[in-house]
């Protein structure tokens, strides 16, 4: 994995190109989610352009993971829009679909605690990603038709070649369970890979992963948004990674948007010092 | 020994008003207790050797239920043997041994039918007998009214059972675990009420009789030939159960199915249809059932509700899960050792259920995976690049 990723380092270099001229691939106006009387989201605005890597981020409790829940169909959002389309396309509404609709739609996720099928094969997990571009019905699968057959065939093809490119090819056939928790993370990656999304949802990606792990995590967003033409939109508490990776940030404070801006923007804002650090008292 | 002592020992003899002793009996309580503690602890220090060769990493011992099943040199000539030997069955042994057989295999049946919606989907389905009343009666009340045939009926009996499992599957979309369980439990005690309460449907508790047996191409057979005949069509029906569950198993629906079973929630986010994956389980398990209730009506030639209790549900479970929850060779096993067991231990009289049932106890203690667990397909790639090859 590392060999292939480290040889692609260049396109590191081409990170930083911004195109806020198209139209937003994920927009999202005035969102808000009541949970009985707590309101955890509060008329949050965001937008993804294309090619973008667009991070999320606040202290915990924030509101963060709601807000992902909200635009997967886990949750419906009390108020607002929620927009989304392939590039160069007419936005549809996200609002009022379930989970797997939007996954149909071209958003996927993962999840801030792993959430994998743990008593399937790694590829089994990618092949299950691949199941809303495919067809085969009941009678397909008993009668393994030629059409069937051949779906069966570009199936594990397919997964294979998507675990080569996250660098799990070495594990095809092992138990989800038993992989190493940094694979584990690059698997969820790969299992969303493959229902070929144009905007890829990561929850907190690096958490609990060593330094190294999180350096091959930072190369494998740069080349997926680079060579798959996937933009991404991730929650993460790692600054050091947030600060590299993402062209934007946002920050929510109880589920308000606190502050919104470039990494060097954000780091500079008072408000966001102040979420994070609380305020200076001058006696 | 203290436990059993009162019982065992002290007898009152309430004639005579005396105390009787019976201190030989203390004597075999504790014998045999204290044999079976070494059994127990022979088997917990096996277990815990197995565990910790699992931990230093040796994974080349691979266990030897697995071993069998993926040798060629050893499963070949086992399945050779198997299949002469089911083939010749019926004419060594007696009528009642084939009997026993087919009611043995109609619970493969069953057993397969209920692993698709317990073992691969994970809905823990209490009243799956529902849908085998429903396949049953389905042919005693159309032979009854309208003189259908068995092998026009097997179809219809496989279409209700599906029909009555997505009724049932449209309630329960939103449950799982427990909650679920309880709900088809419900389901399989009403289905068993009405049988037993609508006299003028299905003729109440005194059931129906005189259900003709299938005909061989309108040939009325004698009572030996007929089970004969209805073990031959077992063992096909059984083959094509075996057949389509595989086929299933590792297609497109299958997958979607473990994967609801592993994590609902993630399935969701993979773009899986939870209700639809959840129906087509839920309807495809009760096909099985409702084909098994039509051969059982065949078989017995009389049935009455008092066939179809929760006793049945929960048997039918035990295999499953004794077995090994999603595997077929699994399934099998369990279900003939399930059925036959009881039968074969009658030798044993009034302690063959408590043999049963500590048999039970123990299995679960040290194979909770069930006899044969589940082993998923693997597919093997010849090379890195674009030319790989699926050799399986």
């Amino acid at each position: 994995m590392s060999g292939e990723l480290t040889s692609l380092r260049v396109y590191k270099t081409t990170k930083k190109r911004i195109c806020r001229s198209m139209a937003p691939i994920l927009e999202v106006k005035g969102l808000s989610m009541d949970f009985g009387g707590l309101r955890a989201l509060d008329r949050l605005d965001l937008d993804v352009a294309e090619g973008e890597i667009v991070a999320l981020i606040g202290p915990n409790g924030a509101g963060k993971t709601t807000f992902f829940n909200c635009i997967t169909g886990i949750y419906s959002p009390t108020e607002g829009d929620m927009l989304a389309a392939p590039p160069g396309t007419k936005q549809k509404s996200l609002n009022g679909l379930k989970p797997n609709q939007v996954t149909e739609r071209g958003l996927a996720r993962t999840f801030q605690n792993i959430r994998l099928f743990p008593n399937m094969t790694v590829l089994e997990n990618v092949m299950i990603g691949r199941h809303c571009r495919m067809s085969a019905g009941i009678s397909g699968a008993i009668f393994r038709g030629s059409s069937t057959a051949r779906e069966e065939k570009e199936v594990v093809r397919d997964s294979y070649a998507i675990l080569e490119k996250v660098g799990l090819a070495d594990f095809v056939n092992e138990f989800a369970m038993n992989l190493p928790y940094g694979a584990q993370r690059r698997l969820e990656i790969a299992r969303a890979m493959a229902t070929e999304p144009f905007l890829l949802l990561l929850d907190e990606p690096a958490a609990g992963m060593n330094l190294q792990e999180t350096k091959e995590l930072d190369d494998l967003i740069i080349w997926i948004r680079d060579n798959e033409k996937i933009s991404i939109l991730l929650i993460e508490h790692d600054m050091k990674l947030v600060m590299s990776l993402s062209d934007r940030i946002f920050v929510v404070d109880y589920g308000r948007k606190i502050a919104q801006g470039t990494p060097e923007e954000i780091k500079c804002s008072p408000a966001v010092i102040k979420a994070y650090l609380g305020e200076e008292i001058d006696a | 020994m203290f436990l059993t002592f009162p019982i065992m020992v002290i007898r009152v003899n309430t004639v005579e008003d005396v105390i009787e002793w019976r201190w030989p009996n203390l004597l075999f309580v504790g014998l045999g207790s204290f044999f079976l503690s070494f059994v127990w602890r022979y088997f917990i220090k096996k277990q815990e050797t197995g565990k910790k060769k699992a931990q230093a990493g040796e994974i080349g011992a691979i266990p030897v239920s697995r071993r069998l099943l993926t040798e060629p040199k050893i499963y070949l000539p086992a399945i050779i043997v198997l299949s002469i030997f089911t083939l010749v069955f019926p004419f060594i042994f007696s009528l009642y041994q084939t009997n026993i057989m087919i009611t043995g295999l109609i619970y493969v049946m069953l057993g397969l039918g209920l692993n698709i919606v317990v073992g691969l989907a994970g809905l823990l389905d209490l009243g799956y007998v529902a849908f085998y009343a429903v396949g049953a009666y389905s042919y005693a009340l159309l032979n009854h009214h309208f003189g259908l045939s068995f092998w026009m009926v097997l179809p219809i009996g496989a279409g209700m059972g599906a029909f009555f499992g997505i009724i049932l599957g449209f309630p329960v979309l939103r449950l799982r675990g427990d909650y679920l369980a309880i709900v088809t439990l419900g389901f399989g005690e009403i289905i068993r009420l009405i049988l037993e309460n609508w006299n003028e449907f299905s003729f109440g508790p005194s059931g129906i009789a005189n259900i003709p047996r299938p005909s061989l191409f309108g040939l009325q057979l004698s009572l030996q030939n007929a089970t004969i005949y209805l073990y031959y069509l077992m063992i096909l029906l059984v083959l094509f159960t075996i057949f389509v569950v595989e086929r299933l198993q590792n297609s497109r629906i299958g997958r979607a199915w473990i994967a609801l079973r592993e994590d609902e929630v993630a399935c969701e986010a993979m773009g899986i249809d939870r209700r639809k994956t959840k129906l087509t389980a839920f309807a495809l398990g009760a096909t099985w059932a409702g084909m098994a209730g039509v051969i059982f009506a065949a078989k017995t030639t009389f049935i009455n509700p008092a066939s179809f209790t929760i006793w049945e549900s929960i048997i039918i479970l035990c295999i499953v899960v004794l077995g090994g929850m999603g595997s077929i060779v699994g399934v099998i096993l369990g279900a003939f050792v399930l059925i036959l067991l009881p039968e074969y231990l009658r030798v044993f009289s009034e302690y063959r259920m408590l043999v049963f049932g500590g048999m039970l106890v123990l299995m679960m203690v040290f194979r909770p995976g069930g006899i044969v667990s589940d082993v998923r397909r693997t597919y093997k790639f010849a090379g890195l690049q674009n030319n790989q090859e699926e050799n399986l």
